[in-house]
């Protein structure tokens, strides 16, 4: 058997471990890293890219067909189409594109990249194997990048993009447009890609357990989604359980509230009921490492219960997000050039690219009351923002939520048309501490959404002025 | 209704100004007749001023830490009927504010009354107090608040940034606050340490006894050179006695310490030296011996040093010595003594008993010549006719102004007071 001796091996070639992979290469750690798919993990295969190219194409589509149904604008235009299979071609050239761009980043890094599965021997020594050769490669810090895969439900097992049941793999690569698509899960991916066909001109239903749409976020945030769902005419069954599938009558539904049982026939049915992490099949239980659940427990530094074995972004658990992940590796390389650091962020911002998007990023005003912190909070409508009302994206707000006493700011959300972008603004000013004045006394450019940014500070000041 | 202004009493003993020292009352206060409104202090006695009559604070004529004039307004009331102010005619700054350490803000005299607290309230804190700046006071499990980069730094640094200082707003630590940290070498400290940096301070205005005992050891210290000189003394044989003193007589006399015993021997030695039983007017450059031996006692108060006077010590014996000295010690800390009580010693005995030391350096009460220190009593093995042997000593530290007193009067002194302890017979003898 070939062996290579390495000090670094980093199993997953993700968001997660490709960074950690190419800081490490940087610092001049010898690291090998072993991908059995394409580099990029499922953030660039099969998740944001994809997810965000496809839901970028629903928008182009229904916007044509809206101005062909006549547009405010007095933009004419005639009868659109989709071709779909030219839609999945644009998306896998860019996914193309990004994942080439991630292997070139490597090698310029200097790390040796082994495309194959790997095997965990030991804490120290894994066997990839490389076009049917088995590779042992022994190293001195090993980093599990695994990452997560969809969560599948027992009555519906996946079938590929052909089959009936799609993960939400299978819904970014999509052999047809349904004619009716159900969508099992109304968190943010349910939601994302749910709307995207309803776009593109799919009758979406969806099924979600919980009472309301992203039961993760709070209720005042999640209100103009609800609103734009059952405008855009995407069918909700809130409070339903699904107990399983037949080709002849589609997904059958259970309303928990009113115990009645229901079929709802499918096309196509998108089980979208969340991630696990992937710890299993690769000889991880050897370890035996310490879990938290259903994923690898990790100290303040990412570091597992074994010495010198790490652990970063989705194998580790919530939240499951790939810039949590590359932070994190790149911790990790620091850790094992010999800086002194640790993972500890203020905020880790998320976003759901659902129509109005949703934002947040710190500490609601509820997990801040919860949290015992005598809080101020205060949200500023896009309804009084010129920028939104050019872009026919009046929906949604931005609040601000802040410490009492200091006016340091804790958190940040926001729903609305682009709001994604704001992001950055609320992480900047968390991580740097600002507090309502510095915010509020910093000039934002007019006209723009980020103004908003700045009129929630005032507002929790009370001093807004546009309002 | 009528206006009735009480003015700063008249103490006596030509005392021109006093300094105010706690206000019991707030304007919109309701008093009554003898009611206690505030505590003037002079030279050596605090007042306690009662309202002679019934009625409601309007104003107050001063600050605490002030220094008024007599005759100044002190306290404006409203009482019913008429007042003892003809006209309404506002109160005349006849105080004058003394320059205080930290500028006490002055109430200027208002009609319309603040917000009166319902109890008197102790002599008010300065307003530095209040403006003291938010020191490190993070809620436990709270994170420090600190930018990215400080953080990364931090790191780098190997700092805990909880046990850092934060300058910047709301505490947020800066680049500054972290290179301050470093250079202090604080970077080893555990993680959860208590041996955190304090950054609190508090301003204690310098005012009414304090300000006076400042005054009085910067005054000694200015004008009186100062020589010290130290003894053993062998108090065996004193002890014995003094034991066997309490054993007989201590029910029905009252128990004795050692300080009878000294300012005996004191009264005894200073026969021979009228030039150590003496008050230096040194402005006047005159020293005058005195035949009385008014003896200072330095006495620890909740307030600070006194010294209170046993007077006439020569014409006192042991029990009725004791008995005095407790008297004044008390009345000194309880503020129950007359001004002839207070003043007008000759020389003075410090003692601070078992924490007395091997040495001190005791510092004359001016105008006097010389000061006696006690220090511990102690038992040593000490040589006797070859052999080793247990006895108890005690150091005896001493001052003199040397202006007026040689040094060699002032060993002869000391040793006639040693002779006398060692051999207290002599004590008795006349």
């Amino acid at each position: 058997m070939k062996e290579l001796t390495t000090k670094l091996l980093v199993i997953g070639g993700g968001p997660g471990g490709y960074v950690a992979a190419i800081r490490a290469g940087q610092l001049g750690i010898p690291t090998v890293l072993a991908e059995g798919a394409q580099l990029g993990g499922t953030c660039l295969n099969i998740g944001c890219i994809p997810s965000k190219a496809l839901i970028h194409a629903a928008e182009n589509f229904e916007t044509a067909r809206h101005q062909a149904a006549g547009s405010q604008l007095g933009i004419r235009v005639a009868d659109p189409q989709i071709d779909i299979a030219q839609t999945v071609r644009w998306k896998d050239g860019i996914v193309t594109r990004l994942t080439g761009g991630v292997g070139a980043l490597l090698r310029k890094a200097g790390v040796k990249v082994l495309k194959g599965w790997a095997q965990i021997e030991d804490g120290k020594t894994a066997i990839v194997q490389v076009d049917g050769e088995a590779v042992r490669v022994r190293c001195e810090h090993l980093l599990l990048a695994t990452g997560s895969d969809p969560v599948e439900l027992h009555s519906m097992p996946f079938g590929g993009p052909g089959g009936p049941i799609w993960s939400s793999t299978d819904a970014l690569s999509p052999d047809i447009l349904p004619k009716r698509l159900v969508v099992v899960g109304a968190g943010y991916i349910g939601l994302e890609l749910g709307m995207a066909y309803r776009k593109l001109g799919v009758d979406v239903t969806v099924v979600e357990a919980a009472q309301r749409v992203l039961p993760g976020y709070d209720e005042e945030l999640t209100q103009p989604v609800l609103d734009a769902l059952q405008k855009s005419g995407i069918v909700l069954h809130l409070g339903c359980s699904v107990q399983g599938w037949d080709a002849e009558h589609g997904v059958h539904v259970r309303s928990d509230e009113r115990a009645e049982e229901f079929a709802l026939p499918a096309e196509r049915v998108l089980v979208a009921v969340g991630r696990r992490p992937r710890t299993a099949g690769f000889g991880l239980e050897s370890l035996q490492l310490t879990m938290a659940g259903r994923h690898v427990a990790i100290d303040g530094h990412c570091r597992t219960s074994m010495r010198n074995v790490w652990a970063i972004g989705d194998v580790t658990g919530e939240p499951m997000l790939a810039h949590r992940a590359m932070a994190q590796g790149e911790c990790v390389a620091e850790q094992i050039a010999g800086k002194n650091r640790s993972f500890a962020p203020v905020a880790i911002p998320a976003v759901c690219f659902t129509d109005p998007e949703v934002v947040v990023a710190g500490k609601t005003p509820g997990e801040a009351r919860a949290a015992g912190i005598d809080c101020i909070d205060a949200a500023f409508p896009f309804a009084a923002n010129g920028r939104a009302m050019t872009l026919e994206a009046t929906g949604g707000f931005v609040r601000v939520v802040a410490r009492k006493s200091d006016h340091v700011i804790l958190g940040w959300q926001a729903v609305g048309r682009g709001v994604s972008e704001l992001a950055a603004a609320f992480g900047q000013s968390l991580e740097l501490g600002a507090r309502l004045e510095d915010v509020g006394h910093t000039i934002h450019a007019h006209p723009t959404l980020g103004e908003a940014v700045q009129e929630a500070a005032l507002r929790a000041l009370g001093q807004a002025l546009h309002i | 209704m009528g206006i009735y202004v009480i003015r700063v009493p008249d103490i006596g003993e030509g005392i021109a100004e006093v300094e105010l020292v706690t206000w019991n009352v707030q304007p919109g206060d309701s008093v009554t007749e003898d009611q206690h409104l505030a505590d003037v202090m002079t030279d050596k006695a605090t007042v306690e001023v009662p309202s002679p009559v019934h009625g409601k604070v309007i104003s107050l004529g001063g600050a605490v830490g002030q220094v008024m004039a007599v005759g100044a307004e002190l306290v404006r009331l409203e009482v019913e009927g008429e007042g003892n102010l003809k006209e309404n005619s506002a109160p005349t700054p006849t105080s004058k504010a003394q320059a205080a350490p930290v500028s006490v803000a002055v109430p200027a005299p208002v009609a319309t009354p603040v917000a009166p607290p319902a109890s008197a309230p102790a002599p008010k804190a300065a307003p530095a107090r209040a403006a003291r700046p938010a020191a490190v006071a993070r809620k436990e499990g709270e994170r420090p608040l600190a930018a990215p980069s400080v953080r990364r730094r931090a790191l780098d640094l190997g700092i805990d940034l909880r046990l850092v200082h934060g300058s910047g707003p709301a505490a947020r630590i800066e680049h500054h606050d972290l290179d301050a940290f470093a250079a202090g070498g604080g970077q080893a400290a555990a993680v959860g340490s208590q041996y955190v940096e304090r950054h609190g301070e508090e301003a204690i205005p310098v005012i009414g006894l304090r300000r006076k005992i400042a005054q009085k050891m910067q005054d000694a210290k200015r004008r009186i050179p100062h020589f010290s000189y130290v003894e053993e003394v062998d108090v065996t044989e004193l002890e014995a006695l003094r034991q066997q003193l309490n054993k007989i007589h201590g029910a029905t006399r009252g128990k004795l310490t050692l300080l009878p015993f000294l300012a005996r021997a004191m009264v005894l030695a200073l026969r021979d030296f009228p030039q150590i039983n003496a008050r230096f007017d040194d402005d006047a450059g005159v020293v005058t011996r005195h035949e009385g031996v008014h003896l200072g006692i330095a006495a620890q108060t909740d307030g600070g040093l006194m010294v209170p006077v046993l007077r006439h010590a020569e014409s006192l014996d042991l029990w009725a010595c004791a008995a005095g000295i407790a008297r004044v010690a008390e009345g000194a800390k309880s503020g129950k003594l007359g001004r002839d009580e207070l003043s007008g010693s000759t020389i003075t005995l410090t003692s601070l008993g078992a924490l007395g030391g091997i040495v001190s350096t005791p510092v004359i009460n001016h105008p006097e010549v010389a000061i006696v220190g006690v220090n511990r009593m102690v038992e040593r093995p000490m040589l006797r006719n070859g052999q080793v042997v247990a006895r108890q000593l005690m150091n005896l530290s001493s001052s003199f102004d040397h202006r007026v007193v040689d040094g060699m009067d002032a060993a002869q002194f000391i040793q006639a007071i040693r002779q006398l302890l060692e051999t207290p017979a002599l004590l008795f003898v006349e």
